[in-house]
Order: C-alpha cells, then structure tokens, then sequence
C-alpha cells in the first residue's frame, strides 16, 4: 500500500511537466546507481535496425535489393520509420506511467532524436534522388501540394527540438524547453496527415496511425486534467 | 496476317493449372517501341492489382489460389451476337502479336512491357455491334476467396472500366493474353487483359471476364472512387496535373537509385497515332 502511494505520487510530478516546477526530468529518473543498463545500447540498435536494412539493400550487399523502385522504397521506408518513430516517442511517457518504469523516460531523448533523423533522411532523400535537387521543382511541390506542404511542416517543426534535445539546452531553456518540445504532438500529426493524403484509396495503415496517435495524445488529456 | 499458325495456342494451359505456357506470337514492329524492356522480374513483382492487395508487392506473393483456367468471358449489350464464351474460342479466329508498349502509372511510374495479344477492334468487331454501341465496358471478376484484397472495400468491387467506342477500336490498344513470350502470371491480369498504352494504367483493367456495348459512358472504378483525381478519359498529359502530385515526369521502373526522372510525354509517347481521337476537346476538362 505504501509502495502504491509513493509510485503515485511521483508519478504525479511527472506526469504534466507544467504543472510542477521546471525540474530536468531526466535527471530526476536518473538511476543512484551507476550499475551498467543495456536499456539504452538495446533501444539505440534496434531503432537502427530498419536503418541498417535499408543501407544493405541499397548497396546490394548480399544480394539484397531495394527492388524495382529504389528510390521509392528508400523513401516510402524512410518516412515510414519517421512517423512509427515519432508515436513510439509519444508513447513513452505513457507507457512509463501506466508500467511504473520512471527509467523509461531516459530513452525518450534517444527515440525521438532517431525519429528525427529518419525523418531528416527521408526529406534528403526526397530533395536529391527524387526531385533531383529541382529547386524550382522543390518549392512548388512544398508551396502546392497539401500532403508535401504537412510533411515538410512536420520536419521544419522538429528542428528545433533536435537542435535543443541537449543537457545545456534543457538547463538554459528551463520551463520553455518543455512548451517548446510539445511541437513533437503537432510535428506526428502531422506526419500521420501526410501519409493518409498520400495513398489512393486504401487509407487502412495511414488511419492506424492517426487512431494510435488520437490514443496516446487522450491519455495525455487526461493526464493533464487530472493534476 | 502472316502468324495465323498462333491461333488457339492459348489453350496450352491446363485448366486449373498457374504456371506460365509459351505463346506463338509475330513481332510487330509497326506498333512497338525501340526502348528496351524491363526486366521480366520487374514487370511480375512491381504492380498494381489492387484484387490482390494495395502493395506492389502484394499482387505477386498473394495471387497464387488464383485459377485463370477455365476461364469465359460474357459479351453482351448493344452488339448482334452475345453470349458466354470459353476464352479459347474468343481467342480461336486472331492472330496472336508481340507488341512492346510503355506503361505509364498515374503514380507516375513506367515500365516498358512486351505484351502478347490481339488487336481489341478486331476481336469487338466480330461480335457486330449496332450503331447503339458507342462504349465499351470491362468487368474483372469478383472471386474474394482467391484475390484477397477484395475482401475489403478498397474500391467498389468488381473493377469495371470503360473506353468510347473509337478508342476500344484504335489499333493500338489491345487485348493482352501473355507477356515475355508466356501466358500472363496471375499479377498481370491473366487470363485476358486490356492494354490502352495512351492512358494511365488503372484504364487497363485485368482479369476481364465481360465485355459490355453500351449506349451511354459506364461508370469506371477509380472515377467512382474519387471523381475529381481519376476522370473517365485518363490520358497520359504531362500538362494536366493529378491534384496532388504532378504528371510532368516519371520514374522509369529498373532504373538506379541515383537515375533522374524522364520527362511524361504527351499521350505516353502515342500522340502521333492516337491525338485525333480528340480532337476539339478539352483535355483539362476531360482528363
């Protein structure tokens, strides 16, 4: 009974970041311990993995291939471990919660700079080896087409949470850091709206997506509204 | 005229029976282009079929239960003869061609297949139609317990798609019964599919097993689906851009990661044969 109270209460203080002082949060969650962990070197392979896959099978290695369309299975892959990326970081912090892992909040940073940089990739590879670095071509396509439009908002939003994932930027950003990092909800939203303006007709896995980010983003609703 | 000795060599295939039998069939150089072929691997693996699944890959690892013999086709509607046919007499009278064409996606994609065929025109015009005929529409068969994907309602099962009647009798556009010199793999669109290289692929409906004369424009799958991306006509035009991506260029299918786009051409390259077909019309309007 004791043990459930004090997991509570600290689950509090760290569940709406706005509602307590600005206090770094990985810090607080750092273990006492300095007992070596595989959490972190597991998690940063395995989000590498589709990576590494990808990098195999465009330099033939082995026999692997990125088949007929090379360019659009970099790219379509690429982006699409962007956006899995972006909602697994979104779900860390629930998922800290609701398993009373508060360690858990330590591979936050790792994940969502991986999405980043997924992401990052996918914008490169479409700027060079599908639009050729049309520059003309480039604008157009970003000022014209809505789904190009949300996509490219979507990597513009997540700059500046790369550029300020730092200890130092934490430290000298204080409670904004945590006001300026809530750009991660608006930058999946609208990377799961830019995969579903993208497809035909069979709007099955786009919508997955959306369904799971409308999921993760009313458990932090009712997070902030019970604190 | 010179290759009526292929005639009926189409019913090699046993019934039942998924693997690929050779076809005798003239090269025609007349309606065929100099561009090399792609790969016979990339025309089997990279496709849409959307009976099968939405993904490229889909149709070629998930179209095996798929039986394309016995297969019949009805002909019905404005025409003098109608009826059910087994596949081997509609087949029986004509020749069979090699024609190597361009296919151009409306994703912007193309490849360059050498199809095996007949000329529609000639196989239509044996089924007289009257002077009420003035469409032509094409079914693909409904059987979700062997093509997976129509067990959801990615579209408005089955796949139906139409030409006017001057278009379904131009020369260039065929019939399809195989491809490489084989019978069509079941990701294809076997046994017995439309090639309109002029327009965008979605008008080239697979697996066709009805063949409609009609008085008034049928209603076509992709147009029903989204009327102002898809129109009825769906000429390849670089210049009329699909409202979300542009038509100007393609990516040619088989080529290296670092190729660079081609310019789309304008009715895919078949301007010269096919633009009098519209003459006087506004192909923004009618896209």
């Amino acid at each position: 009974m004791a043990m459930q109270s004090r997991s509570r209460s600290c689950t509090a203080a760290w569940t709406c970041a706005s509602s307590t002082e600005p206090r770094d949060v990985s810090s607080t969650v750092r273990p006492a311990t300095r007992r070596f962990r595989a959490d972190k070197p597991v998690v940063f392979a395995l989000c590498a993995l589709p990576l590494a896959w990808l990098t195999l099978r465009a330099f033939g290695v082995a026999g692997l291939s990125l088949g007929p369309n090379p360019v659009e299975a970099l790219l379509h892959g690429l982006g699409l471990w962007g956006l899995r990326l972006l909602l697994i970081t979104l779900c860390v912090r629930p998922a800290a919660v609701m398993l009373r892992q508060p360690r858990l909040m330590r591979l936050r940073r790792m994940i969502g700079l991986y999405a980043f940089t997924y992401v990052a990739l996918h914008f490169l590879t479409w700027l060079v080896l599908d639009r050729g670095l049309d520059w003309t071509g480039v604008v157009s396509d970003i000022a014209k087409r809505p789904y190009i439009t949300v996509g490219f908002a979507a990597f513009v939003l997540l700059l500046p949470l790369a550029v300020t994932s730092t200890d130092r930027w934490m430290r000298r950003l204080g409670r904004r850091w945590h006001s300026l990092h809530r750009l991660a909800y608006v930058a999946a939203l609208l990377g799961g709206l830019h995969f579903l303006w993208l497809v035909k007709a069979d709007w099955r896995e786009p919508a997955l997506y959306i369904a799971a980010y409308l999921a993760l983003m009313a458990w932090r609703w009712r997070a902030v509204r019970r604190a | 005229m010179a290759a009526l000795a292929a005639a009926g060599a189409v019913g090699l295939a046993r019934p039942g029976e998924a693997q690929a039998a050779p076809l005798k069939a003239t090269k025609n150089p007349r309606f065929s282009l100099k561009e090399a072929p792609n790969s016979l691997e990339d025309i089997t693996t990279y496709n849409n079929f959307y009976e099968f699944g939405t993904d490229k890959s889909d149709p070629a690892r998930r179209s095996g239960k798929f039986k394309p013999q016995p297969w019949s086709v009805k002909i019905s509607g404005e025409a003098a003869k109608t009826g059910t046919f087994t596949l081997e007499d509609i087949l029986k009278p004509h020749a069979l061609e090699e024609r190597i064409y361009r296919l151009r996606c409306v994703e912007a994609w193309s490849m360059v297949v050498p199809w095996v065929g007949i000329p529609l025109g000639d196989l239509l015009r044996r089924f007289e139609p009257t002077s009420k005929a003035k469409y032509v529409a094409f079914t693909t068969v409904l059987r979700p317990d062997e093509m997976p994907g129509q067990r959801f309602p990615v579209l408005d099962w089955p796949y139906v798609e139409g030409l006017r009647i001057d278009e379904a009798m131009h020369p260039l556009a065929i019939l399809a019964v195989g491809l490489y010199g084989q019978t069509l793999p079941n990701q294809n669109g076997a046994p017995l599919r439309l090639v309109v290289p002029w327009k965008y692929g979605f008008k080239s409906i697979k697996s066709i097993v009805e063949i409609r004369f009609t008085e008034r424009q049928p209603r076509t799958s992709w147009n029903i689906s989204a009327p102002h991306e898809y129109g009825f006509f769906a000429n390849v035009n670089p210049a009329v851009d699909h409202p979300r991506w542009s038509q100007a260029q393609e990516r040619r299918i088989g080529a290296s990661l670092f190729a660079s786009k081609q310019d789309t051409l304008p009715f895919n390259g078949y301007a010269e044969q096919v633009a009098e077909l519209y003459r006087g019309m506004d192909l923004r309007k009618f896209y």
